[in-house]
């Protein structure tokens, strides 16, 4: 188990490492001169070499590199050009909103595709089955911003009961302080982002929970299990579930990423002041510095999620643990 | 290959999936040469019309035509699925038939740097270049694109390393056809299935999303009508004409709809035995 999980750890960090290095290859030095690019055509030579100065341009791509990685690990990040502010504070102040938004959705895609799954596996070509793969295959193909434009056009237009979008803040405006009224306030305006987000990986995730579940009922342990008088119900419940899980944990983990890049998009459909807001508003200001360190957030935040889906298998599957 | 055909149209997802494609693929088509009117054309008298004869599907804020604008919009979105499926599609089969090839550290290279590529969603690889050259239709194609290599890559050499083991690999072989002949003549005609199913299902993404990097403004820029953009445009009318949000994105679902049950049909025309047991 040891050897396992420092090998998946010492991959864990070569990826990252990679990231980082493309991220700041990508982001630095294709661009040539960001100085130029954040300032476009029409800046002086000064100002140019003023912003250069500052952004640390005129010091060798390694030296640079070093600075940004060590800065990164130790939470002192550069100064984002358009706030003039540390971009961990403002990431920090913006994942408030995002985080509780992606974990709201995979919450609920995890819930409504395995719900939705079993009950389709369960009643295996039937109408109930057929009804869910039919339902899942049109969610597949629904993108989620338009899902989010009907839900507004629902939920804020027609029946008027939430506001279109926008995000009050966890805390009590006047007060501070956070109190039951204004936690539910905010929660209410992430309840329309997250089933946007969901409705889509709940979708593949149901087909994928379908499809683990219907294989592992095939095999032999299970027609033993209820040779021995098990009922369907408590078979599913004892023996299939947890071995159907792994397929399941692969795509929920590969799905996380995708709530995190949907998060972007979907932040931008209902204005909340999340990450996927800030990186796009750091594109229209040019800002290369917020762009850069929220792509590697993302990013991180992809291969730690695949990370952890791998160490997920090894406790579901301890067979894995010796591979 | 009759035989395939007669079997492809009673099986109900590949005809409503093909019909679907068919329909879209014919929209692209159509507006080449004819739309009801220029999709560009600014006409403010008449903006935010409903349904009517002269405006099958009413007219936008600026007084365009939505039919000819979704029209003309097929062709964006097909134009961005080709290209990006075409450049995951070559560069994947290219590096995923070396790594089944060649195993070795040429298999673990490939594969781990396929690996990493994951961990660049499209929206984050469009990011990163819009950052740096602007938003385009061609930064969000090779954003995508890109995306769809290590996609292919994985799918190929899995497939290929099973095609390796086969006895009339190891005859060819034995009969001194190189690794480049084998790759060509026995490895590439038998995993062709697999590569037609998976690069419909990446056709199908690849609309979803340049529709969502053209919705956020990264993709296709004015005045080539896309679909993502209609919909971004939609959601600023969205109390005085709500439908205008409603077209495109069916537009966009029915593709990707379509794009999906065509390669689920495949897959199941194409592996008999999966068929039977489903």
């Amino acid at each position: 188990m040891p050897v396992f999980l420092l090998k998946r750890f010492a991959t864990f960090l070569a990826t990252l490492a990679v990231a980082s290095v493309v991220v700041f290859v990508v982001l630095e030095l294709l661009p040539g001169n960001a100085a130029e690019l954040i300032l476009g055509d029409t800046a002086t030579p000064e100002s140019l070499a003023a912003l250069e100065a500052r952004l640390g341009l005129d010091r060798p791509p390694l030296e640079r590199y070093a600075d940004w990685v060590g800065g990164l690990l130790r939470g002192e990040t550069g100064l984002s050009t358009s706030y003039d502010t540390p971009t961990a504070e403002l990431i920090v102040e913006r994942l408030q909103v995002t985080l509780p938004l992606a974990l709201l959705a995979m919450g609920l895609t995890v819930v409504l595709a395995l719900a939705l799954g079993l009950y389709a596996a369960s009643h295996h070509n039937k109408l109930g089955d057929v009804g869910v793969m039919a339902a899942s295959q049109l969610g597949i193909a629904i993108p989620n911003f338009w899902f989010a434009i009907l839900l507004i056009l629902l939920f804020a237009v027609h029946l008027q009961w939430v506001s279109a979008g926008g995000f009050p803040g966890w805390a009590d405006e006047d007060s501070g302080a956070f109190t039951a009224a204004s936690l539910g306030e905010a929660l209410k305006a992430l309840v329309l982002p997250a089933i946007a987000l969901a409705l889509v990986q709940a979708a593949i995730l149901a087909r994928v929970t379908r499809s683990a579940v219907l294989e592992v009922m095939r095999e032999d342990f299970v027609r033993t299990a209820r040779a021995k008088g098990l009922t369907r119900r408590q078979a599913l419940w004892r023996h299939v579930l947890r071995n159907a899980m792994i397929p399941v944990l692969t795509v929920a983990g590969l799905q996380f990423a995708n709530l995190i890049t949907g998060t972007i998009v979907v932040e931008n459909v209902f204005v909340l002041p999340g990450v996927g807001r800030l990186v796009f508003q750091a594109i229209s200001n040019r800002d290369l510095v917020v762009v850069r360190d929220v792509v590697m957030l993302l990013a991180g935040v992809v291969v730690l999620v695949n990370f952890v889906v791998d160490l997920l298998y090894a406790w579901v599957d301890p067979r894995l643990r010796v591979a | 290959m009759k035989g395939f055909w007669q079997r492809a149209l009673r099986h109900p997802s590949f005809a409503a999936g093909g019909l679907l494609t068919a329909l879209l693929a014919a929209a692209a088509l159509l507006s080449l040469f004819w739309a009801p009117y220029p999709p560009a054309e600014i006409d403010i008298p008449n903006k935010l019309q409903g349904p009517s004869a002269a405006h099958w599907l009413g007219t936008d804020s600026l007084g365009r035509d939505i039919a000819s604008q979704l029209l003309v919009g097929a062709q964006n979105s097909i134009v961005v699925g080709l290209v990006a499926v075409g450049i995951g599609l070559g560069l994947g089969v290219l590096l995923g038939c070396i790594a089944s090839a060649r195993r070795g550290w040429a298999e673990e290279l490939i594969m781990r740097a396929s690996d990493f590529t994951f961990a660049f969603p499209a929206l984050l690889s469009a990011i990163m270049l819009t950052a740096i050259y602007g938003p385009g239709l061609v930064m969000s194609i090779v954003a995508i694109g890109i995306f769809n290599i290590p996609v292919f890559a994985r799918i190929t050499r899995g497939a290929a390393n099973a095609v390796w083991a086969r006895d009339y690999v190891t005859a060819a072989r034995a009969a001194g056809k190189g690794p480049m002949a084998i790759t060509l003549d026995h490895v590439l005609p038998n995993i062709a299935n697999q590569l037609i199913v998976q690069a419909t299902i990446s056709f199908a993404t690849a609309i979803l999303a340049e529709a969502a990097l053209t919705y956020l403004g990264l993709g296709t820029q004015p005045p080539q009508p896309s679909w993502g953009r209609m919909l971004n445009e939609a959601q600023t009318q969205m109390f005085q004409a709500p439908l205008l949000a409603v077209y495109p994105g069916v537009a966009i679902m029915l593709s990707v709809l379509g794009l999906n049950l065509m390669g689920d049909g495949l897959r199941d025309l194409m592996d008999p035995k999966l068929a039977r047991r489903r």
